[in-house]
Parts: C-alpha cells; structure tokens; sequence
C-alpha cells in the first residue's frame, strides 16, 4: 500500500515536467507484442474480429492443419475439428500435428491436442465424427461458425456441405490437395470489403473539380518569387497553372470551354506541360531547381479526372443502396448514392501524397483536403441516420468511426457476389470449356488440371476410390478414369478431349499429398479465411488452382452460366 | 520404424482420413507415389526407384535462417523425408516472432533460434535429423558450405543473401574451356516475404540468374534528406527520424545507442517525436509507427511465410530427387487481391560480378578521389556494398588505401586516386561485408565530366551529393 504513494508522486511530477501535449503512452501488452508483426497489416479492429471468431474444419488432413496453423498463430478465437477418421502411419508420414503415439487414435483429438500448442490465447475442440452424421442429428450444427473448412471431402458430402453453408449464408472454403496440384474454392453468399488495401491508390485532388474551400485557399496564396515557389507544395503550383491555362488573360481568344488538363488526350497534355513549364519560370522557379522537376513530374499522375470507378458504380447502381439492406454497409452505400446525386462526386478522402515544401505550406494545404473530407463525412452521417430512420432499422447504429473509415476509403470498396459450389459441382463449366477450346496451348493447363479434379470427385463419387492407389492399379485405373472424364465431358457437350497425359499424372499421384502442396495450400487458403473474418484485403473470387510441378497458379471465377 | 519393401499389400483403410490405402503402410508412402512411379511429364531419363528416397535421407541440406521462413522449411523438409539436414542461425527467439515461427514457444523466448527449432523437429518428426548452428553464417568457412549438396536460405537480410550468394560462387572450379565443374556446384534456393508479398527462386550457378544479377529487385531502403528532417517535417515518420539521427545523440537521453528492443528507448524517442509532431501540427505518431521506423519493421504474418516456404521446399525435393523439373527460375507472390503467382525466367547479368567471372571495369574522371570512388561503391545500384575496404596492387605489392577501422588510412579519402598510385586500368581490390571473396576492379580515367561506370549495359551515374 505504501508503495503506491512514491509512484503516484512520481508520476505526477512527470506529467509536469513534460511539454504540453502530454503524450500518453500507449498500453502495450504481452499481446500486442505478440503479434505486432500482423497488427501492422490488419490493425487491432481486424485482430479483434480475428479473435472473436469461430472457425471449423471439416477434416483434419495435411493441408487442414496447415491451415489451422496460419489460423491458430495470428490468434483466432477458436476453432473445431469435425473428424471421423482414426489416424493412420500415412497420415503420420505428412502431418506435422501427428506424431507416432497417435497412430491409431481419433485424428480429430489429437491434431486439436497438437495445434493448441501453438498458441496459448485459442481455445479448439475436437468432434469425431464424419460431418454428414454430425448434419444428419443436428441440421444447423455448421450455422454459428465464422467460416467453415473442407477437405477431403466426396462429391456428394461436398455438394451437401456447400449447399447448407450457403443456406445458412456461412463463408465456405473448400481445398483440395493431390499430388503436385492444389486447388482452393471460396464460397461467400455476400461480402463487403471497405478496407481492401490495394497496392496502389489513385491520388483524389480534386483538380479538375475543386471545391469552394479549395479555390479560396488557392486565391489567397501569392507566389511571387523563386524563394516562396521553393517553399510551396507541388500541388499549389500545378493548380495555379491549371487555373491561368485555363482562363486566359482579356483579349487572348483561347477557348476557355475546352478540356480542363485533368481530361486531355496525351498529345494536348504535352501541350498543357508546355505551359505548366513556362509558368513555373514566371513565377521565379529555374528549370535547373529540384523542386521545378517535382512539379513537373507530379501532374503526369496528377493529371488524372476525379471519377468513379465500375466497382463502385455498381454499388452505387445496386438495389441495396437503393433500398438499404439491413446492414451498416448498405446504408451508408445508400448515403453514399444520395451524396453522389447531390454532388456529382465521391466524398473528399483527405489524404495528400507527401510533397517537397516547408512544413507550415504543406500542413495547411493538407488541413484544407481533410477539413473537406471530414465535412463531407458528416453528410454521409446524417444520410446514414437519416436512412436509418426511413427505414425503420432502429436496431442498427452508424458512428462516425464507421462513416469515416467509409469516406476514406469510398474509392477502394469491393463487393463480393458468390456462386455456391453446388450449383458449380452439378453444372456445365461453361466459361472453362469455351477458354479451353478456343486455347490450343498450354496457356491454361490449370484450367484443364481444374476439369481433371472435377473428374476425379465423379471417379470418386463413382468408384468409392481414387485412381492409382497401388503400383498395379495406375495402369487399368488410367482407362477407368479417362472412361469416367469422357462420360463428364459428353454430359457437358464438350468440344474438348480428355488429355492422356494429364490423365495419366493424376492416376500416378494415387491421391497422394505432399507435404509442401499442402503446406503452400494451406498458407493461402488460411489466408482466405483472415480476410473474410476481418473484411479486409480482397478475398478469392472464387477459384484458385495450384501446379506445383510447373510453379504457376491460375485464379478464375466459376459463375452461372447464362442459359 | 519406416518399411521400405514395396509388396502390394493394400492397408485399405478408410478412402478419406489419411492412409488412402496404398502400398505398404508406409510413412512416406504418399512421397513415394511421385518418386517412385514414372509420370508423363517426369523428366527423360528419370529412373523412379526406391534409391531416389534413400538419397533424399542422405542428401545434406543447409538452411539458412530459422525464422519464418527457416521453421517452414525444416518441417517441411523433415517431412519430406530429408534427414541430413542442418540449420543456421545467429538470432534469438523474441516475442513478436511467435505469430509465425511456429516452432517456438513463450518458454522459449531469448534461446537460440537454429537450436530450438531443430530439437523441436527432431522431437516430433521421426528419423528426423536436424543439426543447429547458433552462428553467424560469417563464422563458417569453404569447407564448411562446400559439404552440402543444397542450401535453402529463409533470410531477411539482403547483405547476408549476397554474402551466401559470393560464397557458393566462390567454390565453383571451371575446367580448362572455362566451363564449371558440374561437381562444385551447389544450388541455392531462396525466399522472401514482406507482408502478404513473397518470392522464391531457384539459383543454379552456371545456368540461372545469381542474388547479384538482380540486386535491383530488392527495393532500396528508404532515406528521408536531412534537411526535411531538420526544418521542414511534414510526416509522422520525419519527426521519428529527426529525433532518432539528431536528438538521440544530443540530448543523450540513456548516454548509449538506441537499442530498439528496449521499450524505455522507443518510447522516449516516441514521446520527443510527438513534441515535435505537435510543434508543426503534424497527426498521426503513434508508438507503433514509431517503433516500425527506429526498427525498419516488416510486417509479416505467418500464411506467406508457409507458402513462400513451401514452394521453396518443394523446389529442393525436384532437385535432390530429379523428378520433376525444377522451376526456371523466379515466382513472384501475392494475396493482398486474390492469390497471384507469376513465375518467369529472370535474365543473367553479362557482367554480374559473382557470377559472369570478369574482372569489373569502373570508369572515372581522371581527378577522382577515393573517397568518391568508395561513395560510388555503396550507392550504385550495382554494387551496394556497405563498408568496402580498399586495398591496391601497386607493382605486385598491396597498401591498404582505406580501411574504416584503420584511422591511419581515413586521410587517402581525400586523396586523388591518381596520387595513390593508381594509374589508367589499374587495379583496385575492394572487400565487404556483402561477399566473403574480395573483389579486383581495374579503374579506367575518363578526359574529363563526371564519373561514370561504363558496365555495358547501362551507365550509372556517379552520384555526389550527399544525403541532404
Ligand atoms: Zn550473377
């Protein structure tokens, strides 16, 4: 007790000797520290969505551990393992989470026994049983989970899984490893990404339409001499120039309703750059000066019109923005599209690129863009509650953390629209088939790989086996196979012939999976999972198949087929 | 213990949960379908018999780091069946590596890196067989590196890729045409990753691209001027850096360098950073970033690492088992949008210095000084080296020019090459810490204008200004 007075003291001496504002130091804690390597990628609102997640995997195979792993590391909530299977000295032989005293026990157990190990913050629980007798005592068992995980799976368990989960609007991820090929399927009825981290981001500097707040700082600036043009932000300057190209002194009989600078043809460019040059010496700047070159370089990209782009004009168009669904997402698009309609434009996003000039010119031109872009935030809000309202969705609140996440990242926003894998496992793939015929090459030989693993869930859904489990079965099993891919490809009216060699490379794999197969599989497919759990960066959509033995990858959307 | 007869014998066990019922129940029963069978696209000539999995138990492979990557690399390498497998690594286990390095524990935190994660590997993998080097890969020699038949390297320092890189190129022999012997080669697989971003390449001495060919694909580290730190910040990141080059030395907060796993020191330098932030009206330092920049943080997350691993892994089975070609000789990873592979050939560079062995021609104005031939040497592009010391053969006989420990030498960085004894295409022989072998440059003057490095290929101007 008395060792609290000392501290306290101290404590408040410090706060007085320390400038004003008084930093506050953050809390960091054992976990923060834990995983700041990640935190640095999603932030703590996509750890925390992370850590109150739920996630199952439907067999505990080499590449489901693989993916439980990437899982369990980054700290999921938790996590159940739904498997029927007893551990044999194959499984052994390839699954880091079995060891030689499993051999022979529930695989379900002891895989979870070995992953908790990972990481002591998730918790994991083990069912052994198969998941069509888990679904058979209890239909809604799969409901709750964030995301469900299938592996090994048969045709018709896959097909019976996919349909639930989609019923049920659970994100369904499905892989599937054999031999040097890998393939991932996301299946999500609707997602949302509004943080979805491109590489690169379009500079939104309104150039080409500046509002009013813009223009009356840009009025108030003089840049008369060499001195204050080295000082002043690139932007000013290429504004500036914007502005007298684009109103010409009296009697000059320019055509002043021409393109603004942003919308011209490259050749017309050249000539505005001509300009922006010959105004850069006018007001004092040398062409031999850093800061001549920065301006100059800058409205290459600059230079771009303020618009917006298919992806979220689709939002905007959508009929749930229209009639906001009953998600925070959806109305906030609906207070979008009020926006866009009142303004002509997307919200302002407040943030500039960094630019060579003193602190006080570059701060103050950026208050300019983020006072703009917090106003323009406040009207979404309104809309947002004003929607809300309307529509009766009292149950549902929108702060102004929500909208301004929204606002800075309105040009990013993806949506997301899926095709449940039964429908895909029971019709024609349609787009592959055409790819494929129209292709002589081997551009798509994933393409066809994908065809051939169709081909073998049938094999498997026909046979009760897979093609060249022992030596002396790859032989004949090759004929069966190609019998069994034929008859697919003439119920798809397919063009295409079945490829002997690829047939023959499956047989020989006699549905084995290698550890590194696995393992690259697994990375990506857990990574899938994290992006769906935290809405953040942009999920598969939807197929993703691996060839190990060339080291390519394809992705492509399988979608319905227009009929 | 793992069978290795081949008889039929189906365990027919269930078609799902694991065993899919193959030969014997075997551990390696799975591998054994694609080393032991011929396929359509294996390579011509492959002989698929049960010596191709007898070598892989053998086969002595070194990998290199044993972090993210490093603890990838051996499971799935001990799964694979490899059992003569080394691991090295001069590091120590930290907290924030646990989100990943799966292989350590909380209990574990401050022990040897190459040495834990190897006992953990030979705890859990049967026959399993991993030997730990708790070292710095410059502590060993050519004896050392020319034992092993593969070397995979999970690092994230580029100057030890290219220290590693020198040293396997230092052991090639070539016979009296020129041509290397097939026997001194060792291939070298390579990963990286940064984020959701990652690479895995193939370097076959003789045939494919070296670490040195394409020093251009690792992005240079980013520098702030000097001047923008001192008097016009505009950034979070400049007031971190202002008070990490300037302040930390003059207020001599801890009276030694910033030790940026010390929250005592990251967080002064975050609290002086805020100071000065507020000053300029400046938003965004928080504690994070600034230990990001004072510690150049990548941000890593354990799913790139597995793949980046894994195709790395995969690599070293096609090479130490010939059955299927290995990749030629660059993938480039993504899953930041989707899941992105592009894998190409990436091109030799003629004139590389580690690999094309000809000695390197630099080309300067004739009043050039050392000390400007040093600056060229640590900022070309090229060459990037980062404490080169300088030693001349004058005459049969070597001086050292400049050595940054030897204070004596410090006063030739002013002087003229020329005056150092250094004539038209003489010679110059330069070692750094970014290769093991030193390297010869014959310097050639230009009349006059600027130095320029006339390497061929392109011309890299000699840049002069300062930082600032
Ligand atoms: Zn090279």
């Amino acid at each position: 007790m008395f060792g609290l007075l000392p501290l306290s003291t101290m404590m408040g001496f410090k706060m007085m000797v320390s400038a004003s504002p008084s930093p506050r130091s953050p809390e960091i804690t054992e976990k923060t520290k834990k995983y700041d390597r990640q935190l640095r990628l999603w932030g703590d609102h996509g750890q925390s969505r992370l850590e109150k997640s739920h996630v199952c995997l439907i067999n505990s195979s080499a590449t489901g551990t693989e993916i439980l792993k990437s899982l369990v590391l980054p700290g999921v909530g938790s996590f159940t393992i739904v498997d029927g299977y007893k551990v044999t000295q194959e499984d052994i032989g390839i699954n880091f989470f079995l060891d030689q005293d499993s051999l022979g026990k529930s695989r379900a157990e002891y895989t979870t026994k070995l992953l908790l190990e990972l990481n002591t913050d998730v918790n994991g629980e083990a069912i052994e049983e198969h998941p069509e007798m888990l679904l058979k005592q209890n239909p809604n068992f799969f409901n709750h989970f964030s995301v469900v995980i299938g592996c090994q799976l048969d045709e018709k368990t896959l097909v019976t899984i996919s349909q639930v989960l989609w019923e049920s609007q659970v994100p369904f991820v499905y892989v599937n490893c054999i031999g040097f090929l890998g393939w991932v399927r996301v299946q999500v009825n609707e997602l949302a990404i509004i943080e979805s981290h491109p590489d690169s981001t379009i500079q939104d500097l309104r150039l080409d339409v500046p509002f009013p707040e813009l223009i009356a700082y840009m009025d108030a600036l003089t840049i008369n001499s060499r001195e204050v043009a080295q000082k002043t932000p690139w932007l000013v300057l290429l504004f500036k120039a914007i502005q007298k190209f684009s109103t010409p002194s009296t009697g000059d009989s320019m055509d002043t309703t021409g393109c603004h600078p942003c919308h011209m043809k490259s050749q017309e460019k050249q000539e505005f750059k001509k300009y922006l040059k010959q105004y850069l010496c006018e007001v004092g700047l040398k062409d031999t000066d850093e800061e001549f070159d920065e301006v100059v370089k800058a409205a290459n990209s600059a230079l771009s019109p303020s618009m917006i782009n298919s992806n979220v004009q689709a939002l905007l168009d959508d009929p749930k923005s229209t009639k906001p669904e009953k998600t925070k997402f959806w109305v906030m698009c609906g207070a979008l599209r009020e926006f866009v309609a009142n303004n002509g434009q997307l919200p302002v996003r407040g943030v500039l690129p960094d630019m060579m000039a003193d602190s006080d010119r570059y701060i103050n031109l950026q208050s300019v863009y983020r006072e703009k872009a917090s106003k323009d935030a406040e009207d979404i809000l309104g809309r947002s509650q004003q929607l809300l309202k309307q529509a009766g969705l009292q149950g549902l609140t929108i702060v102004e953390e929500d909208v301004k996440l929204f606002c800075k990242e309105c040009q990013n926003l993806r949506l997301i629209r899926g095709y449940p894998m039964y429908e895909e496992i029971n019709s024609v793939p349609v787009e592959i088939l055409q790819e494929l015929a129209q292709n002589t090459e081997d551009s798509d030989q994933e393409m066809m790989y994908y065809l051939l693993l169709r081909g073998l869930l049938r094999f498997q859904g026909d046979y009760h086996t897979y093609p060249g489990l022992l030596d002396r079965d790859v032989e004949p099993d090759i004929n069966r196979f190609k019998g069994t891919f034929t008859k697919l490809l003439n119920d798809w009216n397919a063009t295409i012939s079945a490829k002997e060699d690829c047939i023959h490379e499956l047989c020989r794999y006699g549905a084995c999976e290698l550890p590194s197969v696995a393992a690259f599989i697994g990375g990506c497919a857990a990574q899938e999972v994290i992006k769906i759990i935290t809405k953040q960066y942009v999920p598969l959509d939807n197929t993703f198949i691996y060839n190990a033995m060339q080291s390519t990858s394809s992705s492509f959307k399988m979608t319905r087929a227009n009929s | 213990m793992a069978t290795m007869d081949s008889d039929d014998n189906n365990s027919s066990s269930s078609l799902h949960g694991g065993s899919v019922g193959a030969n014997p129940p075997d551990r390696f029963g799975h591998l054994r379908r694609v080393l032991e069978r011929v396929g359509p696209f294996s390579p011509e000539g492959y002989e698929a018999t049960p010596d191709i999995l007898k070598f892989i138990h053998s086969c002595k492979v070194l990998v290199v780091g044993a972090g993210g990557l490093g603890c990838e690399l051996v499971k799935n390498l001990a799964l694979m069946g490899f059992q003569n497998m080394h691991i090295i690594d001069m590091d120590t286990i930290d907290l924030s590596n646990l989100n990943r390095q799966f292989l350590f524990r909380i209990g574990d935190v401050g022990q040897s890196k190459a040495e834990v994660a190897a006992a953990f590997i030979n705890k859990r993998v049967q026959s399993a067989n991993v030997t730990a080097y708790y070292s710095r890969i410059e502590d060993h020699d050519e004896d050392f590196y020319s034992s092993f038949h593969i070397i995979v390297c999970g690092l994230d320092s580029i100057v030890a890729r290219r220290w590693l890189n020198n040293m396997v190129f230092s052991l090639l022999r070539y016979d009296d045409d020129g041509a290397v012997e097939p026997d001194s080669v060792i291939p070298i697989v390579d990963g990286g990753t940064e984020g959701f971003k990652g690479n895995a390449r193939v370097i076959c001495p003789g045939q494919t691209p070296c670490i040195e060919c394409n020093l251009d694909l690792f992005p240079p580290q980013i520098n702030y001027p000097l001047c923008t730190l001192a008097s016009k910040p505009r950034l979070p990141e400049h007031c971190i850096e202002y008070v990490r080059l300037i302040q930390w030395g003059e207020e001599k907060p801890f009276e030694v360098p910033i030790d940026g796993d010390d929250p005592a020191h990251i967080n002064w330098i975050y609290e002086k950073a805020v100071e000065r932030a507020s000053l300029y009206g400046i938003q965004g330092v928080t504690y994070r970033l600034t230990q990001g920049v004072v510690k150049h943080i990548i941000p890593a997350v354990a799913s790139t690492n597995a793949v980046i691993a894994a195709a790395c892994a995969t690599e070293v089975l096609k090479i130490a088992s010939s059955c299927c070609t290995p990749m030629d000789n660059f993938m480039n990873f993504s899953d930041s949008d989707g899941i992105y592979t592009y894998t190409y050939k990436a091109e030799r560079r003629e004139d590389c210095m580690a690999c094309s062995n000809v000695p390197k021609v630099l080309e300067f104005a004739g009043e050039v000084r050392l000390g400007e031939v040093i600056e060229f040497l640590q900022e070309s592009p090229t060459f990037q080296m980062k404490h080169p010391a300088v030693i001349a053969s004058v005459g049969g006989r070597s001086k050292t020019l400049y050595m940054a420990m030897m204070s004596a030498t410090h006063s030739n960085l002013e002087q003229k090459m020329k005056d150092l004894g250094i004539a038209d295409r003489g010679e110059i022989v330069v070692s750094d810490a970014t290769t093991p072998a030193a390297r010869t440059f014959i310097l050639q003057y230009k009349e006059a204008g600027a130095g320029v490095i006339n390497n061929g290929t392109a011309e890299t101007k000699i840049s002069n200004n300062n930082s600032s």
